[in-house]
């Protein structure tokens, strides 16, 4: 006998053992928030975390991702350059300055500079979580997982009518149920630990910094 | 560093003895402790969501361990399809011999770790490091206690027990290069630099599961770091450690657990990253790993799983909650319990792995004030399984399923218990009892056995000059 | 016009001593007794009274501790309230004795009893609502509340209730108010070192508010925090709640 067929065997020897309890998720269903109340909410919860927020329009937000890479000095922006907010910032992009890289081959092929020289990553997300804080995105062929991880900064574009009110409610709107890609990310801030003496750091091995570039 | 409990002799009257003796030990639990209760209560600041909620996460529990073997099969199909591979473990050497093979097959010499408690239960690194394999952590609390050998004093943060100039003493000698610092940001930043080489250097990485959705085939990891994106992404291969009773059936399910979870366990609403894995490297991606394989653990979860009772030791998500309330785990720490996992629910699951006979101890150490079970989400009835595993290391039946019940019999007690039953089953016997402790309990002396250990710290208990049944008698309180 | 004259509606109650008020509280158990009968109340104290069995059964001797329970659960026939001046006893025979019986066929009649069984502050609060008149000078007490009160019974609110109506009496409270004090029965003598830590502890916490008076809902605990607290030197007496609340009430 597998061992497979000795666990599932030895678990099923058990005599069945009550009936069932009915699941009310009304405790979840119950958090609800107005447009908002939404964008507030996330604005707050992630800021208490040391997530930076740039505010911009629908049609001005390249430019002010370009600013933004221009004032802090930053020396290239990794991004995915096959969506279509890729090719918008990518049209935005000055000629001279700071590298817009495009991160649409294999990670093999340039790992040690993604470590060690990519100064910035730019996603696009699914939306935002209101109850908590958090951005939901869905890495993928367009924008490769590592985007949002290795370089020391992120900046995320958020879109404020794309904020749910609950990760519950996102997970219901968004249809994961159905269909899940390879991998799907809730990031709420800069990467932190409290495991020295309970003191909050950030910046350990995810990014040291989130820009929300929020677009309302 | 690995513990095999058979091979060592466990006393946790010495260890227990060793931790109250240990000022700094005493001061830096009851710090940490205390703060992770206050973050814990600002998160639950409604009473009634909090029983709400803590409501649908115990049934959520309920509802899939009900269905355990149905669900482990159906997430095994969703997984497969999925592209990652399932392998079942009957046992810690089984699952230490099929992660060996699946990094020696692949030419593995290095792996880099996110968090897993099962790897801990395999004693995973100590076993790879026989074979010529290192297993690094990458969790900040375990690469410290990694760098001092130690096992994990605590389920969540792993390196509670040390304070900073502890950690910064301890980088300083063991890490290349570093400099002595107590500034918590430098000290980050040097763990930092040093795991980011190894993370690009890996052949493999592992993590461990916090809930497996069998709807969807995916992997749910909760973390704070990165270091488990890390290790889950950037290896060629994945390998996930995953306890039998961590799967869930659907993915709604995940919602609420997700909020007990971090709201318990460090006071957080949200972790930093939810991450949810539902294949390898696949369908044009430029990233991730290659091969991603999960491999189930039951290392007595299956015997626990056959007591309807007991079974909710299983509805567990690994919050440590419990342990944060406990006032005898706050007195001393995680290592006294010389087992993986420690505090409330180390006491009522350590005995049903190991053997309750062997691990008596731990259910009797708890005054059974319920602490815990005030903050369980999923509500395991801890004092109730802590009385019934104290019932059957003396206990044994025919049809019991504990593991080493009734072997912690001791003929004494049961004669000092049969003793008690009869004077108390009998009101005559009673009543001269008590005429004779109230007469002369006085004159007892203070080193009697049970008196004495009473007596080291505190005054002699004076009984009354008479009973209060006899004083009631005497002033005409009726009796029918 | 005088208001008119109300008859208090005669109750009667069965009162359990538990064993530790029996031979160690005495004074309180009357006091308790004498609180009900000053509020109307008929008291029967059934004989032949000796233990809940709550030590057999929280270190798994539940066959003993049966045995116990049954000749005890048999003192109380009629359908009457039974009060304890104990919440941990109380607990046990409210939620420990139907598990400690189920499945067997004494279990309908011990769900019965379970369904009126009071912890006395909780009987004298939501059942006999009772006011009280302080007589007694000023004094500052703190109350430590047990764990089986608190949680098994959801006592906690109704001894602070009663202390609240004495107005010379301060309360002060616990900076550490529901941390068990280390009692725990069995475990005080089995884990000595780690009762002994929580008791001080405990103990210390009470000397720090100042109070005169550590007052508890339950005998065991009070042996334990009133026993360390002589070895700590000078500090707060202790008192079961139901002797203060029946000194500061009646004239002696």
């Amino acid at each position: 006998m597998s061992e497979r067929d000795a666990i599932l065997a030895g678990l099923r020897a058990a005599l069945p053992y009550g009936t069932p309890p009915v699941l009310d998720f009304s405790v979840m269903e119950e958090k609800r928030w107005n447009p908002c109340e939404r964008t507030a909410r996330l604005r707050r919860c992630m800021a208490a975390v040391k997530t930076e927020f740039l505010d911009a329009g629908p049609l001005d937000w390249p430019q002010a991702v370009v600013d933004l890479v221009l004032r802090e000095g930053l020396d290239n922006l990794l991004f995915g350059p096959h969506t279509s907010e890729g090719r918008q910032l990518a049209a935005a992009w000055p000629a001279q300055g700071p590298r817009l890289i495009a991160y649409d081959h294999p990670v093999e092929s340039f790992k040690q500079e993604l470590f060690t020289g990519v100064a910035a990553g730019f996603t696009t997300t699914l939306g935002g979580i209101a109850e908590t804080g958090g951005l939901l995105l869905t890495p993928g062929p367009l924008e490769p997982r590592l985007l949002s991880l290795v370089p020391p900064v992120h900046l995320a574009l958020l879109r404020a009518d794309r904020i749910f009110d609950t990760l519950f409610q996102a997970f219901r709107e968004l249809g994961w149920n159905q269909s899940l890609p390879n991998n799907a990310l809730v990031i709420s801030g800069p990467s932190k630990t409290a495991d020295i003496e309970q003191t909050l750091a950030y910046g350990v091995h995810g990014p040291k910094r989130l820009i929300v570039v929020l677009v309302g | 560093m690995s513990i095999e409990p058979s091979s060592l002799e466990i006393d946790f009257l010495a260890s227990s003895t060793l931790a109250l003796a240990d000022p700094q030990l005493r001061r830096n639990f009851r710090r940490a402790m205390d703060g992770l209760m206050a973050k814990r209560a600002a998160c639950f600041p409604d009473p009634a969501e909090w029983t709400r909620t803590q409501a649908l996460g115990a049934a959520i529990r309920a509802k899939n361990l009900l269905i355990l073997p149905e669900l482990l099969e159906r997430l095994e199909r969703n997984l497969t399809k999925n592209g990652i591979t399932v392998h079942w473990a009957g046992t810690v050497d089984q699952a230490n011999q099929t992660v060996l093979e699946l990094l020696q097959a692949r030419g593995a010499k290095a792996l880099v770790k996110g968090k897993s408690m099962v790897s801990e239960e395999m004693g995973l690194n100590h076993f790879l490091a026989a074979h010529g394999i290192e297993a690094l952590e990458s969790d900040l609390g375990e690469y410290i206690i990694q760098l001092d050998g130690e096992m994990p004093s605590h389920i969540i943060m792993p390196a509670i027990h040390k304070n900073k100039d502890q950690i910064a003493r301890l980088f300083s000698e063991r890490i290349k290069h570093a400099k002595y610092t107590e500034e918590v940001d430098e000290l980050t930043a040097m763990a930092r630099a040093v795991l980011r080489q190894k993370f690009l250097d890996a052949d493999a990485g592992l993590s461990g599961v916090n809930f497996a959705v069998a709807e969807t085939g995916t992997l749910c990891l909760v973390e704070n770091e990165g270091n488990g994106r890390m290790s889950t992404h950037v290896p060629r291969l994945h390998i996930a450690l995953m306890g039998l009773e961590k799967v869930v059936e659907r993915l709604e399910e995940v919602a609420p657990l997700y909020s007990l979870l971090t709201r318990s366990a460090t006071g957080q609403a949200i972790s930093t990253y939810l991450n949810l894995i539902s294949g390898p490297r696949g369908g044009g991606e430029q990233d991730g790993p290659r091969e991603v394989h999960l491999v189930i653990l039951d290392n007595g979860r299956s015997r626990i799983y056959q007591d309807p009772e007991l079974r909710t030791t299983l509805a567990c998500i690994r919050c440590g909650a419990c342990m944060n309330h406990c006032p005898v785990y706050t007195r001393i720490g995680g290592h006294a319990y010389q087992a993986v996992y420690p505090g409330p629910i180390g006491s009522i699951l350590t005995p049903q792995v190991e053997g309750v006979g062997l691990r008596h101890e731990l259910p009797h150490a708890s005054s059974l004030c319920g602490a815990c079970e005030e903050v369980c989400p999923v509500k395991i009835p801890i004092t109730h399984l802590l009385i019934r595993l104290r019932r059957e290391s003396s206990h044994s039946r025919p049809g019991g399923t504990v593991l080493g019940a009734g072997t912690a019999r001791s003929g004494l007690e049961d004669l000092a218990w049969a003793m008690w039953g009869w004077v108390l089953g009998h009101p005559g016997a009673y009543r001269i009892s008590s005429w004779c402790a109230t007469r002369f309990g006085r004159l007892l002396p203070a080193g009697l056995p049970l008196l004495a250990a009473w007596t080291r710290t505190r005054s002699k208990p004076l009984p009354g000059r008479r009973s209060l049944q006899e004083r009631a008698r005497a002033k005409g309180v009726p009796h029918v | 016009m005088a208001a008119p004259h109300r008859e208090p509606v005669v109750r009667e109650v069965y009162f359990y001593a538990t064993c530790l008020v029996d031979l160690f509280f005495p004074d309180a158990g009357m006091a308790g007794i004498d609180l009900l009968q000053a509020a109307g109340v008929r008291v029967i104290l059934p004989r032949g009274q000796t233990c809940c069995g709550q030590p057999a059964f929280n270190c798994g001797y539940w066959e003993q501790a049966r045995t116990v329970a049954l000749s005890q659960i048999a003192l109380f026939p009629r359908d009457l309230p039974v009060v304890l001046p104990s919440g941990s006893c109380a607990g046990m025979m409210k939620t420990q004795y139907p598990e400690l019986f189920h499945g067997r066929p004494e279990e309908a009649a011990v769900k019965a009893l379970a369904g009126r069984v009071f912890e006395l502050t909780q009987f004298l609060v939501d059942q006999l609502d009772l006011k009280l008149e302080d007589l007694g000078q000023p004094v500052k007490v703190t109350l430590h509340s047990s764990c089986h009160a608190q949680r098994e019974q959801g006592v906690l609110d109704q001894p602070k209730a009663l202390l609240r109506q004495l107005r010379n009496v301060e309360l002060v409270e616990l900076e550490r108010e529901r941390e068990c004090c280390g009692f725990g029965g069995a475990f005080s003598v089995r884990e000595p070192g780690l009762a002994a830590a929580m008791a001080c502890d405990k103990a210390e916490d009470a000397r720090r508010t100042g109070a005169e008076l550590v007052l508890s809902t339950d005998g065991g605990c009070l042996m334990n925090i009133g026993g360390t607290l002589d070895r700590l030197g000078p500090g707060p007496a202790t008192r079961h709640i139901a002797q203060f609340l029946w000194e500061r009430t009646h004239v002696h």
